[in-house]
């Protein structure tokens, strides 16, 4: 953990990615990124940022370094490989009729 | 009795109503695009507070007066705001301090006058209470990070402190008006703000590093109408649309 001295001297704050979840959403979705010096204020910041109309009932940020992402380049042995594998999909299933939602 | 609590009802907004146009003047302009919002939504909420307090109190004045007619159209002299909130923006150090000094003033006589006699006053007074307490939360948030982060942070913060702290006293002089509106259970009662008042912002002040500066009140008579010369500014320019263009709508 950063001290406060040792965030304010560096030039740029680091980067936080945002999620929040709406009133009626189950789960946390990102929204966007913004900078902040530190959580508490990354909080405050995605707050004034991201839930001005009203977006969520609450936010979690986490600092965009942590994020741990999949390599464009190897899109080709991570993705595509799915793209053949139809009978992964529940659609061969034939649902009775009284069975509504579905 | 009208008369009086329309008097009351600007002492109470226009505080509001020139910081909110302070802080409106950094729109566009804040150190980073985060607290540029981040200002930009204070300055919103106070203005939403002022409208409030601003249409009751045009009611009261009855002719055709308008939320706008006493927003825009009173003289320097007529307004009653405190000195603090005409300062400057001057540097980030000062908008933060002066949000400081103010908010932790708003905050609890927001919450007195939940339980004003008069019920326009308490239900503004309840709906503005989560919006000043996020204010104070920021910007304590902020007096925290400026007094303990940079040599050059703290330093810029105290000099922001030590001009400003001169005017806070202000809040808390009585006046006949106040008097009156405390004693009959409309207004609030300044000196149990003013004991929370110091309590709280000296313990702050502490935490972020600062040195509470020695106190040398400035006279200052900003609820009575007398002002600093900064006022005189802001009103030509809060007013030259309405002034111009009188009645115009947008």
């Amino acid at each position: 953990m950063s001290t406060i001295v040792e965030i304010m001297t560096k030039k740029e704050w680091p980067i936080w990615e945002v999620f929040i979840r709406s009133k009626n959403g189950l789960e946390h979705r990102h929204a966007g990124s913004l900078h902040a010096a530190d959580a508490e204020m990354a909080l405050e910041n995605a707050r004034d940022v991201y839930t001005r109309r009203q977006e969520g009932v609450s936010l979690w940020v986490v600092e965009s370094k942590h994020i741990v992402a999949s390599n464009p380049s190897e899109n080709g042995e991570m993705f595509e490989p799915a793209a053949d594998k139809a009978y992964r999909h529940p659609t061969f299933y034939v649902l009775p009729d009284e069975l509504k939602h579905m | 009795m009208e008369n009086k609590i329309y008097d009351y009802l600007l002492t109470l907004g226009d505080n509001s109503l020139i910081l909110g146009h302070r802080l409106s003047e950094l729109c566009g302009h804040g150190p980073s695009l985060e607290t540029d919002i981040a200002l930009t939504n204070i300055s919103l909420d106070l203005y939403g507070q002022v409208r409030n307090f601003f249409q009751y109190a045009s009611e009261l004045s009855g002719e055709d007066a308008s939320e706008d007619s006493v927003a825009f159209l009173r003289t320097e002299r007529e307004y009653k705001n405190s000195w603090l909130v005409e300062q400057p923006n001057e540097d980030f150090a000062h908008v933060i301090c002066r949000q400081f000094l103010f908010d932790s003033f708003h905050m609890p006589l927001m919450k007195q006058l939940c339980s004003s006699s008069d019920e326009r006053i308490a239900a503004i007074a309840e709906k503005s209470i989560k919006e000043s307490l996020y204010h104070e939360r920021f910007s304590s948030e902020w007096m925290k990070r400026l007094g303990g982060g940079t040599e050059v942070s703290n330093q810029k913060l105290q000099s922001a402190l030590n001009h400003l702290y001169l005017f806070i006293n202000e809040f808390f002089q009585e006046t006949p008006l106040d008097k009156e509106m405390k004693e009959n259970g409309i207004g609030a009662d300044l000196e149990a703000i003013k004991e929370v008042y110091f309590q709280n912002v000296n313990t702050l002040l502490k935490e972020a590093e600062l040195t509470i500066p020695e106190t040398n009140w400035r006279q200052t008579d900003g609820k009575q109408g007398f002002h600093s010369e900064h006022l005189g500014f802001i009103l030509a320019e809060l007013q030259y649309m309405q002034r111009t263009y009188p009645n115009s709508e947008w």
